[in-house]
């Protein structure tokens, strides 16, 4: 059985492991023990600076910081960051384009218990409308440490996504590569393609088997950069298998459904059919129920690949 | 503060006045008001206190201006002008889709310009961010943020305030720009902020307040805030919104309307004269 650890866990032990080799700050909200940038801390307290509840004031100094040519990591809950600050992320880091890395955890309902106010489903879409943001969505431990790293030498302000719920680790960190903006198919297929991200790519490949158990042969897409989006491997899954299912644990408006959407439809219109929330808020519950609820599972994705296949002229 | 060097900051605030208006004339929009308020503050901090070099202006050492107050760029533009960051024809573009002079300023396309600002309470932030990286790497320069009163009503100004005192930054300046108007009216009758002075020192700020159009008190003042160690100043100028042209001063409608031609004459005609 496959290990399990959350992405949120991968983003404060990648940051611990790569104090040494590179030079940055972490600024946290008071939330150093959730986000796991206490893991950084610990280890070099003199580089952590907590800015206390004042979610807006942090990304503005984090913009100051990196007016001086200094790599800084701004970590709070996805909520606090893409939504509380939207406006400091897109007036103070964005427009300026600053140098500064958003380490946002507990995004989507696998926050589970706590509710419609801590599950952000709106980040992507905040993050991906201001120019020059690249929006980075791990599926495992493997891709969020590597999505860290990658944070290290990447120029320009970035929105790394991360979850508080443990998931399978589902690649090999001595094969896994991780390039910015280019997407990976993880297992072909012909008569339609699953794009999926985050938690949602252990759950495609659940509903490929799925499929492929009706006789229908799905392509698996991991897309963990929603911008720049990889268009290519977009468009070649849509000419190759004619139909697209999206899975993301995000609304369906404005997330990784409406980026593949745009791609499509510009360069190959076929049928795109988008697996997330459905326009609606959390709330409380177990996550495995509020899966359910809210239809972020295999079956589900399997049922709109179906669904897509039938829409196919 | 000698005779001789009060004439000439006086000399350069006058053609940041000038610059200022010619700008705000030439674009028929923007924020003379607020501009001419904070023109003797930034002439002593431009020509007299801070370490910078228009002939190198992303010195790492050089000390940092943030203009928290964003709407007044044209003011700043003038003062960076003067001081030769870029030729002052640019100032008479100002507005313009081919300019680089934003309505509000740009670091990545106007040179000296040490932050983006424009949306009220957040430079204040950056500032303050500035000089925590000058504490982390061990350098030695100052950063000041000038805040305008209306805009101290922002919340995200009181969080930077708490973090400024929280690292002990002292070397982080804030100053307001007490005007005493914002775009709806009085401060005082529009949202209360007062009295800075006693909020600033409970949220541990070394708080000095001052005349911001006389020269020997501002001098008194950043140099006491330069000496104070071990927690951060806010220095409270008390300003006339509009200074130096009478139909303009302590007049609410000239937070952001351009003069006419007519008013644009006369107000230059006064700034020269006053001089």
């Amino acid at each position: 059985m496959a290990d399990k650890i959350a992405t949120r866990e991968s983003y404060g032990n990648a940051l611990a492991e790569l104090g040494e080799k590179y030079d940055f700050v972490v600024l946290d909200a008071d939330l150093a023990a959730a986000t796991k940038t206490g893991v950084f801390k610990k280890k070099f307290p003199e580089r952590f600076f907590d800015c206390g509840i004042a979610e807006g004031n942090m990304m503005t100094v984090a913009a100051g910081i990196a007016t001086t040519g200094k790599l800084v990591f701004a970590s709070t809950f996805a909520m606090f960051a893409a939504g509380r600050a939207f406006e400091q992320i897109r007036n103070s880091i964005g427009y300026p384009n600053l140098n500064v890395k958003i380490g946002a955890t507990h995004a989507g309902i696998t926050v589970g218990e706590d509710g419609a106010t801590h599950q952000c489903l709106e980040d992507l879409a905040l993050m991906r409308t201001i120019p020059g943001m690249t929006v980075v969505s791990p599926a495992d431990d493997v891709e969020a440490r590597a999505a860290v790293e990658a944070a290290m030498t990447h120029k320009g302000p970035m929105y790394m996504r991360f979850g508080r719920l443990a998931v399978p680790v589902l690649f090999d960190k001595n094969t896994y590569k991780f390039e910015l903006g280019k997407g990976a198919v993880l297992a072909d297929g012909k008569d339609v393609t699953i794009v999926a991200t985050g938690v949602m790519v252990g759950m495609a490949l659940e509903a490929r088997e799925l499929l492929a158990n009706e006789g229908i042969s799905a392509r698996v897409i991991n897309i963990h950069t929603i911008k720049p989006i990889d268009r290519e491997i977009i468009l070649a899954a849509a000419a190759d298998t004619g139909a697209i299912v999206t899975a993301e644990e995000h609304n369906i408006i404005g997330g990784l459904g409406s980026a593949v959407a745009e791609v499509v439809c510009e360069g190959k219109p076929v049928p795109v059919l988008r697996v997330g929330t459905e326009d609606c808020f959390g709330r409380s519950g177990k996550v495995p129920a509020l899966l359910e609820y809210y239809g972020l599972t295999p079956a589900n994705i399997a049922a709109k690949a179906k669904a897509a296949v039938a829409l196919k002229k | 503060m000698e005779q001789a060097k009060k004439l000439e900051l006086q000399s350069v605030a006058t053609e940041i006045r000038l610059g200022a208006l010619l700008g705000v004339h030439a674009a028929k929009s923007g924020h003379p008001g607020g501009s001419l308020s904070i023109a003797d503050l930034l002439a002593y901090l431009y020509f007299y206190k801070m370490r910078v070099d228009a002939k190198n202006p992303d010195d790492p050492d050089r000390d940092r201006l943030v203009l928290s107050k964003g709407h007044t760029a044209p003011a700043l533009y003038a003062t960076l002008a003067e001081k030769g960051f870029f030729p002052k024809e640019e100032l008479a573009k100002l507005r313009q889709v081919d300019s680089f002079l934003q309505g509000h300023p740009d670091m990545k396309h106007t040179p000296g310009v040490d932050m983006t600002t424009g949306s009220l309470g957040l430079g204040i932030s950056a500032a303050a961010g500035m000089a925590l990286a000058a504490k982390i790497a061990g350098k030695d320069y100052r950063t000041y943020a000038i805040v305008g009163d209306g805009e101290s009503e922002e919340g995200q100004v009181w969080e930077a305030c708490m973090f400024a005192a929280h690292y002990k930054l002292d070397n982080f300046c804030l100053v307001i720009d007490w005007n005493g108007l914002q775009i709806d009216g009085p401060v005082a009758e529009v949202m209360n902020p007062t009295p800075h002075d006693k909020k600033l020192e409970a949220f541990g700020f070394n708080v000095i307040s001052i005349d911001g159009h006389d020269f020997d008190q501002i001098d008194a003042a950043f140099t006491a805030a330069e000496n104070c160690k071990g927690k951060p100043t806010a220095i409270i100028a008390k300003t006339t919104k509009g200074k130096g042209v009478s139909f303009m001063e302590n007049q609410v409608g000239w937070h952001g309307n351009a003069p006419s031609d007519e008013q644009y004459e006369q107000a230059v005609a006064e700034l020269k004269g006053g001089n």
